[in-house]
């Protein structure tokens, strides 16, 4: 027997028992960003770690405490407040003061996802609405990109010049100056949002979380896909614009979460290609460099949407159990 | 007796709160509240109007025919809103300014337009006057209040003075449109914990008590009509 309005299928007995919960998910979202960690620990240092483990705790603690007062059962346990901590850390540049990264968390775990009723009612990713309130609250210290000696040759020399301090490379493409090279590009020896600067470790990452059945590879898939062909109909080099700011965080990480993405395949290739289309819109003709974290929102918004218009076509209910 | 009056008087400012509680007047509340002046400012001329209109319509309820009430608010309505705006325009030019479109648009406030077909076509000129200060009231406090929150945590101001700017950068989202629905929000959750949450549920189950009754079970009529 299946559910007829989606891919879920229950078979009749014998059962296996899988041993997947939310806590091992989690889990495992959180091994597959440690290569990302890594990298940013190599490129900006220890603060890098310190970040991640300030908006990881807090998240924990704001999870803890909302469940409290609200006299809702606790649910520290799955993980799931630390995974959103790491990707809102992941998503901020890592000389922000540690206030600001504290009030990040606060608005991801209270306001988007205990208010609505906690994990599996909020119709947002939490980090991603965590990262825009702060990135259009805290205009300027969101904007500041650290440099480092061991970042690309082209960054470091743009931030000589003080032409455009420390700019991304997407900022820096923006204005017309020489970007580093796709290996540097893809390697992430370049500055950014702290976890958003390798390509090779995110990706990494998300092969695990595939091999791991945690993730489906639809979205992501559409969402890379979607970018690499828009570049080229806007006349981009395709592997600068996938490896450039947050596309690899966004669409391996943040748009697959769960709570917040359609949950048929069709669905979910809408959703990635929204994703893309959006971001791609965004960089080309808004006067944000960037916009991942903008379309994964916008399309958040549209997922219940998508999984009604992608629901399976049911020709002829079943005998007794139709509604 | 007396406590009666007293009761209508302060309706407007907790329990049947025109913004918090009736939801009415919802956009210029948003829109003016990012400084604690403009907020002051639009809560004054709100109350001002709103008492005279009441007055007024209270007093011609008699004459207005029914047909054609709302075009008749609508002109008494616009009379005393260009005279406080004139008022403005002449004393305070910068306030005139800051607020905008937002002086003229009193003129169809839900508010003002809601508390006379609710409340002053059908009562007393007395308790009209009382009810238009009670609710004008609740809506400068309002008003007010969300501006001072909006203002010290986006710009570290309030009513102009310094309170946190230059030593906690202020997060200006909140002198922004989401801010601003942030902010209605939470004030909104914490008139539901002052009255128990006893209004909504009123509303929910009844219509008795709510002052859009009569327009609420209108337009269904008309609807159903029209059906």
């Amino acid at each position: 027997m299946a559910d007829r309005h989606t891919d879920l299928i229950v078979a009749s007995a014998p059962h296996v028992v899988a041993p997947a919960d939310t806590a091992r998910i989690m889990r495992d979202v959180v091994i597959a960003l440690i290569p990302a960690l890594a990298v940013s620990t190599y490129v900006f240092g220890a603060r890098a770690l310190l970040l991640t483990a300030v908006c990881a705790v807090f998240s924990v603690f704001f999870e803890w405490v909302t469940r409290k007062i609200l006299k809702r059962s606790n649910t520290i346990g799955d993980w799931s407040a630390v995974v959103t901590g790491v990707i809102l850390a992941f998503n901020l540049p890592v000389g922000i003061p540690l206030w600001m990264a504290v009030i990040g968390c606060f608005i991801a775990i209270v306001v988007v996802k205990q208010l609505f009723g906690g994990l599996g009612q909020n119709f947002a990713n939490p980090a991603i609405v965590g990262r825009i309130a702060l990135f259009i609250g805290f205009a300027g210290p969101m904007a500041n990109w650290a440099i480092t000696p061991r970042m690309s040759q082209a960054i470091l020399s743009v931030a000589e010049q003080d032409a455009i301090t420390g700019a991304t490379p997407l900022a820096i493409s923006a204005a017309g100056g020489t970007v580093p090279t796709n290996l540097e590009m893809f390697l992430g020896l370049i500055n950014g949002s702290m976890g958003e600067i390798s390509a090779a470790a995110l990706l990494l990452g998300g092969i695990y979380l595939i091999v791991r059945k945690v993730i489906s590879p639809a979205i992501p898939v559409a969402f890379l896909g979607t970018v690499a062909v828009l570049s080229l109909v806007f006349g981009l080099d395709p592997i600068f614009q996938l490896c450039a700011g947050g596309v690899m965080l966004g669409a391996i990480f943040m748009a697959t979460d769960y709570v917040t993405s359609p949950i048929t395949t069709p669905g979910r290739i809408i959703f990635g290609i929204g994703c893309g289309i959006f971001t791609m819109l965004i960089r080309v003709y808004a006067s944000y460099p960037e916009g991942v974290s903008f379309a994964i929102l916008l399309m958040n918004i549209l997922t219940p949407h998508i999984d009604r218009l992608t629901r399976r076509k049911v020709f002829k209910p079943a005998e007794g159990g139709a509604k | 007796m007396k406590n009666n009056k007293l009761k209508i008087l302060t309706n407007g400012i907790i329990r049947e709160n025109p913004v918090l509680v009736l939801v009415l007047g919802t956009c210029p509340t948003l829109a003016i509240s990012t400084q604690a002046i403009n907020g002051l400012g639009m809560g004054i001329s709100v109350l001002v109007v709103l008492t005279c209109s009441n007055i007024m319509i209270s007093a011609l309820k008699r004459i207005i025919p029914d047909t054609v009430r709302i075009p008749c608010y609508i002109v008494v309505i616009a009379t005393f809103v260009t005279m406080v705006q004139l008022v403005l325009k002449a004393f305070v030019p910068a306030l005139d300014k800051a607020l905008g479109v937002y002086i003229p648009l009193i003129v169809v406030n839900c508010i003002i337009l809601g508390r006379a077909e609710a409340f002053a076509s059908k009562n007393s000129v007395v308790d009209s006057m009382l009810d238009g200060i009670g609710m004008g009231l609740g809506y400068m406090l309002t008003a007010t209040v969300m501006a001072c929150i909006r203002e010290l945590l986006g710009n570290g101001t309030i009513f102009g003075k310094v309170i946190t700017a230059g030593t906690i950068t202020p997060f200006t989202i909140m002198i922004m449109a989401p801010g601003g629905f942030f902010v209605f929000g939470v004030l909104i959750a914490v008139v539901n914990k002052l009255t128990k949450g006893k209004v909504a549920e009123k509303c929910q189950n009844k219509c008795l008590g709510c002052p859009g009754a009569a327009f609420c079970s209108e337009v269904q009529k008309e609807g159903g009509e029209e059906a």
